[in-house]
């Protein structure tokens, strides 16, 4: 299922027969195209940064990424019963968190120093695990649950959605934090030491261990983000609600480059940008997941860094 | 003579002997009920999706998240000749079967070589990514296809083969699989893959031509996935593109590393071991327990890759495991000194850096815009 | 019909603004034993990943017996008759060691058996098996490892692993013979016996040995002629005594 699917931005009707008329309608459709595209890019964009993060300096792609998101998703909704949306938001980042360094610990670290496949193979087994154990206790239908309601308003004659607003500017805040806490902190120095070289950072006193589940810290509490921002689009939880998305998202982070933060960015926004037109278009419509996972394999063959990825070679 | 018996690597042998006996029994005490025969089907189906994708895991070191794509291509365009085949051959015609088992094969050895092209660029989880997008891209594509081709939503429909022959073939087929893809293993072109998988650059320095190989691999394996997928037409009267999601590659791969990669025999026993479980299983739990399967599955995949990786566990592992325990009962044969038959492993090997994920050959100018590398000596 | 077995022509390459090897002039007579030395990060290895084709050069050329080779493939210098060992050890370590050899008698014409013979077991492939068998044994008698064969390759020890490596390259059937430090982490015993294996093989199968090494007494015993780099460029060469004793080289070792 695709995200822009769900989204209710439609255009508000000219109902006139003129060039002009015809015109504007036209106009309010590209607006209407480039907003959701945003929206959905932003979020696509906010899972790849977790996928880029861990990627990065765990060197390893965290195939349980966007089970976690749904782990969040599966939080709020809990909290939601009994508490107001703040306390669901924060409960759903905690738990997210608990669940990202849990799994580090138990499934990914004792595989440290093993072979990429093997860790690759766990990580594939984490996130089966994560989708059958939300089965098991919260059942297979999907569970209703409103956030909150920002409600919508009119630009340029196009109605649309505040949440998708505000999607963009919560993605965008990240990036320029996310960014500025690995160049500026001592933890984030750090972590690019760690991506460089683990041997090495550990014999300049960093604790290599430490820093990988920070890492996972923050991964994890991005896709608690990501899993609100499903939710303001979307109000149902299912057991599946992460694996497509995270699938995609890893797609964004691939064509952005891999370990690199605005290429995450990019590569999400482009990808909402590509599923977006594809949905508008009835002719390739359905083939819309068809059409990005096209892009991907089109994008590694040609350039498999990504576009602002680094190139790494092999020593003889 | 005895000498030349004690020779034989019954290792080599024991799943022809094994299937060859069943076949026999199943010829003249076959079993008659639906049920029975249903399982037999899903169970050589399971030992040759496993076998298959052996071959790439196992043996070529690479990780193919797609392998239930290249069935779904099998079972459309398989499923889809036999439709149009049995007007004029007749719906239980043995040229039926094997026509749409050629045809459905061959069009997912043709997908095989076509990802086996970015398999010669990209290595370990691009590459991974790379055939589950493809997986998904063929499910896709048939998804939408219109009612008149393959069916679109509703599925394609095949016609009813004779029940009572077809889970007989199906066990043949496993032979003809098992026969050809361990005498690939077995001969210099397999040592050729397993050179590749332990060591590439060596490998290439050492004149194996990788292109070919890894193309070859990924095409047998792709051939037999399509073949597993026309069986699967024939045996369920109808092909939905949702059975071939991703999950079943995972439950595929599942198999393979629960037999131990690299062991064919391991991956056989371990297919029909889960197969049965989970025909026995989803008569049992059903409803939402039906997911504890996928619990079971997902649990067992940690555990056993994690016990056969782990470097902590390291020292533990060789002191006890299979083999040892076999030895201490069975012979005094010294474990350390292995027979000369070196196509088993059961440790995922090192080849796969995470970070180098292109061939060696790039040209130099591509390289290191960002920042002056060193020369190769260190 | 050719003086020189392997001549390189301006051989250079840069990555990024590091010019790794440049200008790089080297001539080998057929059958000789050639040293290849200097200081860690002269450009030695990049020398024979350019001879190997791990790398393309960005400047120059390298001719084999008379025939330009330089930007073919990995496997297409191996066919052509370069093989090469690795300073860290490459072996296949999931294979046995007589197996290792036999993935160097691949594409030897003698045991061919295309991919559908095996397929279906016709009687070529158990000759060939056979045959394959039978040359990679007598290939490591010749290193002393035929009674290791049924070990696995990890499970050596380094100086055998090294020598397996040398016998590897060797199945090849190379007409040059690249070893990368083969004397490195071997005691004085090995060293010497190494030196006499090496000489031996070059007469054996009448092959060219080019090689990089650090221990100078096995260069000065071993090499006929040598070409010393530093920096990536050509400091000395020539007769092996006359170019250890040129004071430019003895600065490079020695520092000033």
């Amino acid at each position: 299922m695709n995200i822009s699917n769900l989204l209710d931005c439609s255009v508000m009707s000219g109902g006139g027969a003129s060039f002009g008329d015809k015109l504007a309608d036209i106009g309010r459709e590209l607006i209407t195209i480039i907003i959701n595209g945003l929206s959905v890019g932003g979020i696509y964009a906010m899972i790849a940064l977790g996928y880029t993060m861990v990627y990065g300096i765990a060197k390893m792609l965290n195939f349980a990424h966007g089970d976690i998101i749904m782990v969040g998703a599966y939080a709020i909704y809990v909290v939601m019963l009994i508490s107001n949306p703040i306390v669901a938001i924060l409960c759903s980042i905690v738990v997210c968190i608990l669940m990202g360094v849990l799994i580090e610990k138990v499934a990914y670290k004792p595989l440290r120093g093993a072979s990429p496949l093997a860790v690759l193979i766990t990580a594939i087994g984490v996130s089966y695990l994560l989708q059958s154990l939300a089965q098991i206790i919260f059942g297979s239908d999907p569970k209703f649950v409103v956030v909150y309601d920002f409600g919508a308003i009119n630009i340029l004659g196009v109605r649309i959605q505040v949440f998708t607003l505000v999607t963009l500017a919560v993605t965008v805040v990240v990036m320029v934090a996310l960014t500025l806490f690995v160049k500026m902190t001592r933890i984030g120095r750090a972590m690019i030491a760690v991506s460089e070289d683990k041997g090495a950072a550990q014999l300049m006193g960093i604790n290599v261990n430490n820093i990988i589940t920070v890492t996972f810290a923050i991964g994890s509490s991005l896709a608690a983000v990501a899993g609100l921002f499903y939710l303001l689009k979307a109000p149902t939880v299912s057991n599946t609600l992460g694996a497509m998305p995270g699938i995609k998202a890893f797609t964004a982070a691939v064509i952005g480059g891999i370990g690199s933060i605005p290429g995450a960015m990019l590569g999400g926004l482009l990808l909402g940008f590509v599923e977006c037109i594809a949905a508008k278009i009835t002719v390739i419509a359905p083939y819309t997941d068809a059409i990005e996972f096209s892009i991907l394999i089109i994008i590694l063959l040609v350039r498999p860094t990504g576009f602002l990825g680094k190139k790494r070679r092999e020593k003889v | 003579m005895i000498e030349q018996i004690k020779k034989i690597r019954w290792s080599h042998y024991i799943a022809y002997i094994v299937i060859g006996l069943l076949l026999l029994f199943f010829a003249f005490f076959g079993p008659t009920d639906r049920s029975t025969q249903f399982m037999l089907e899903k169970i050589a189906i399971s030992i040759i999706l496993a076998v298959s994708l052996s071959l790439v895991v196992g043996f070529l070191g690479e990780l193919s998240l797609g392998h239930a794509g290249f069935m779904c291509v099998g079972a459309y365009l398989g499923g889809k000749a036999s439709v149009i085949l049995q007007s004029s051959l007749g719906k239980d015609s043995v040229w039926n079967l094997i026509l749409s088992l050629l045809v459905g094969g061959l069009v997912a050895a043709i997908c095989g070589v076509i990802i086996g092209i970015p398999a010669l660029r990209l290595r370990g989880d691009y590459l991974a990514i790379v055939t589950l997008a493809f997986g998904e891209i063929v499910r896709s594509v048939f998804l939408n296809s219109s009612d008149s081709s393959f069916g679109g939503t509703l599925g394609l429909s095949t016609p009813r083969y004779d029940r009572n022959s077809l889970y007989i073939y199906a066990f043949v087929i496993v032979l003809i699989t098992l026969f050809i893809v361990q005498n690939f293993i077995r001969s210099k072109h397999g040592r050729a893959v397993t050179a590749i998988r332990d060591n590439e650059i060596a490998a290439r320095s050492t004149g194996i031509n990788i292109t070919k190989y890894k193309l070859v691999a990924f095409t047998i394996s792709a051939f037999f996935a399509g073949i597993a997928g026309v069986l699967h037409s024939f045996s369920n009267y109808t092909v939905q593109s949702a059975t071939f999601g991703y999950n079943y590659s995972i439950e595929i791969l599942v198999m393979v590393v629960l037999g131990g990669m690299g062991n064919i025999n391991g991956a056989i026993i371990s297919a029909t071991l889960i197969t049965y479980l989970d025909t026995k299983l989803s008569t049992i739990l059903t409803g939402d327990r039906a997911i504890l399967q996928n619990l079971i599955y997902a649990l067992v995949l940690i555990l056993i890759v994690i016990y056969n990786n782990a470097p902590a566990l390291k020292s533990f592992r060789e002191r006890y495991n299979f083999k040892v325990l076999f030895n201490k009962m069975f012979s005094k044969k010294d474990p350390s000194h292995r027979a000369d038959d070196a196509a088993k492993w059961d440790v995922v090997p090192t080849k796969i850096e995470m970070n180098e994920i292109l061939s060696v050959d790039m040209k130099p100018q591509n390289l290191g815009s960002d920042k002056p590398q060193k020369g190769g000596d260190k | 019909m050719n003086d020189y077995i392997l001549e390189t022509k301006d051989l250079g390459i840069s990555f990024g603004g590091l010019k790794a090897a440049q200008n790089v002039n080297i001539k080998i007579k057929k059958n000789q034993i050639y040293g290849l030395i200097g200081p860690n990060g002269a450009g030695k290895t990049t020398i024979f990943n350019l001879l190997t084709g791990v790398y393309k050069p960005t400047t120059g050329t390298f001719f084999l017996d008379g025939e330009e080779i330089c930007g073919l493939s990995q496997e297409k210098i191996n066919h052509k008759g370069i093989a090469r060992t690795f300073q860290n050890i490459r072996l296949f370590n999931n294979m046995t060691v007589v197996r290792n050899v036999m993935v160097g008698l691949h594409n030897d014409p003698a045991f061919k058996c295309t991919v559908w013979e095996s397929f279906l077991r016709l009687p070529r492939h158990f000759k060939s098996e056979k045959a394959m068998r039978e040359r990679a044994k007598e290939l490591l008698k010749i290193f002393d490892l035929d009674d290791e064969r049924n070990n696995y390759a990890c499970n050596l020890p380094y100086g055998k692993q090294r020598k397996l490596e040398i016998a590897r390259a060797l199945a090849t059937n190379p007409k040059l013979l690249l070893l990368d430090e083969p004397a490195a982490g071997m005691n004085p015993h090995e060293t010497e016996d190494l030196e006499k294996t090496v000489r031996f093989i070059r007469d054996e199968f009448d092959l060219t040995v080019l090689l990089i090494e650090h221990d100078m007494k096995f260069v000065a015993g071993l090499c006929d002629e040598l070409t010393v780099l530093n920096f990536g460029t050509v400091l000395a060469e020539g007769d092996t005594r006359t170019a250890l004793q040129d004071p430019e080289v003895i600065r490079a070792y020695i520092g000033g």
